[in-house]
């Protein structure tokens, strides 16, 4: 009884309130990121260095009036920004946080499921987050965000390609579906993955930016062009959902890329005896270490790289990345056999 | 208990989704009641305790076809309805020709599975097949006893979409 829902209950909770508390306070840690690295300061004022900004950030956008425009489509308009949450917090259920641990005298194990398809489960349930893009784009009934709706329809298919290619050669070399598997499977052959596929790892992170969205990948919602995209006609806890769940994908595929590159919860050199030591550290605490490098990577580009043009970003999708993914993938089948 | 409660609700939200996709005025309404069909669709085979043959559901119709879908549904406008008024008479007929035969095979089906005794309907039901994943299953399956039919659908698939670029480009 206790086992099969109470303890499950708990971690569900527990989890998507770090989650939603972490989301939160990675929009802080963008803005002074990009403040610093153009020698700003960052939000200041609302207490010591800015760290209650997220709060009055939510505050505000509570208390904003809601607006749906006149002549919009109200359901697909209400439905959207959920649709584009739900997938993103749900993808939470397979990422393994650590290994089995032991609390109050039980074993509690990290993760909240150890499903046989786990990163199948992952690549669909994100590509069901699409549509609340393409639906907030159609239903605003406005020019913008219907040219960020299709933008992004087309960008996310084209990557999707490229980067579940990569899976696949990345589920050759491991042979299992599992998170928690492929984390025992770095294990026990002694390697990251990121050591034995990096051509896959390359192209996972730029499909991953890609996918959420994120610069030099932002055309849905390029500010100069499109007004802010998808979200122009939304406004205050509407918008600050889709927000959110922008923010919830990029923390979802760094964590997604530390499972599968980085070895998840298992310290650096899992095969080096000297470096033992660092097993002290628990495995959770690597865990985050190395997803918050990922989240770091991604504000970093954001604030490095400018923006694609779209017919580049097109034939970087089609005609480099899914090619080399392709080539990728044989090279890897084919090392499988032969070794 | 348990399990038919669910089963019998997400058959009812199938069945009322479908109906729901082909009566529906708006065409982007149309697309979306067929992404939750497909997902409870997903939710039976999980059930079933197919959960990779779930996944693929999710991940191919709802997530990949479907958002082509929208794509070109949002690409071409079609506020405007077909131009020639379809032939209502004609469009009725043939629905019930389809009704008929439909409801036809699925009466062969009730008749052929009372005629069978209970326990060959339970022993087929315990054939063990979870003993590894199913994921494994499957792939084992298609590359052994199913290799012929899966590589023709592959050709077919094949033969497609060198057909749709025929069709698209007019120099090639």
């Amino acid at each position: 009884m206790v086992d099969i829902y109470v303890v499950p209950i708990l971690k569900i909770v527990v989890l998507l309130s770090a989650v939603l508390l972490a989301v939160t306070y990675l929009t802080l840690l963008e803005r002074k990121v990009i403040a610093w690295v153009q020698v700003r300061l960052g939000p200041m004022r609302v207490g010591p260095q800015g760290v209650l900004q997220p709060i009055a950030d939510a505050v505000k956008l509570l208390l904003k009036e809601d607006i749906t425009p006149s002549r919009a489509d109200k359901w697909v308009f209400t439905l959207a920004p959920i649709v584009s949450m739900v997938p993103a917090l749900i993808a939470f259920a397979v990422i393994p946080f650590g290994a089995t641990v032991s609390m109050f005298g039980h074993p509690v194990s990290l993760y909240i499921a150890d499903v046989n398809v786990g990163l199948l489960y992952i690549v669909s349930v994100t590509s069901i987050g699409v549509y609340g893009i393409i639906l907030a784009g159609y239903s605003s009934n406005s020019k913008f965000p219907l040219l960020a709706g299709l933008r992004a329809s087309a960008q996310l298919i084209s990557y999707e390609i490229a980067v579940t290619m990569m899976l696949v050669s990345l589920v050759v070399v491991a042979g299992t579906l599992s998170m928690v598997g492929i984390v025992n499977a770095q294990l026990s052959q002694g390697v990251w993955y990121v050591f034995l596929q990096p051509v896959a790892f390359v192209i996972l992170f730029i499909g991953g930016l890609a996918e959420t969205n994120r610069a030099p990948f932002d055309l849905p919602e390029a500010e100069q062009e499109l007004t802010g995209g998808f979200h122009t006609e939304y406004s205050g806890m509407r918008f600050a959902l889709f927000f959110l769940a922008e923010y919830a994908n990029m923390i979802v595929v760094s964590a997604v890329a530390t499972t599968l590159f980085l070895g998840g919860w298992l310290r650096p050199f899992p095969n080096v005896h000297v470096l033992s030591f660092l097993g002290f550290v628990p495995g959770w605490i690597w865990f985050l270490l190395k997803t918050f490098v990922f989240i770091y990577v991604f504000i970093w580009i954001r604030a490095t790289l400018p923006r694609y043009r779209y017919d580049q970003l097109m034939r970087l999708g089609w005609k480099v990345l899914i090619p080399l993914g392709i080539a990728n993938l044989v090279v890897t089948a084919i090392l499988k056999v032969l070794l | 208990m348990f399990e038919s409660i669910l089963f019998y609700t997400l058959a009812a939200f199938i069945l009322g989704f479908g109906v729901l996709v082909v009566t529906a005025r708006n065409t982007v309404h149309c697309v979306v009641f067929l992404v939750a069909n497909f997902l409870c669709v997903a939710m039976i085979y999980v059930m079933l305790g197919a959960e990779f043959l779930a996944i693929i559901q999710v991940l191919v119709y709802a997530g990949g076809i479907v958002v082509l879908y929208l794509f070109v549904v949002m690409l071409v406008n079609l506020k405007r309805g077909p131009d020639a008024a379809p032939d209502r008479r004609r469009q009725s007929r043939v629905g019930f020709v389809l009704a008929a035969v439909m409801l036809a095979e699925i009466s062969a089906i009730l008749v052929y599975s009372a005629a069978r005794p209970a326990s060959a309907v339970a022993a087929a039901a315990a054939t063990p097949l979870q003993t590894v994943g199913n994921t494994e299953v499957v792939g084992m399956l298609l590359y052994t006893d199913y290799l012929i039919p899966f590589e023709v659908a592959s050709m077919l698939l094949l033969v497609a979409m060198i057909g749709a670029i025929l069709l698209a480009k007019k120099e090639i």
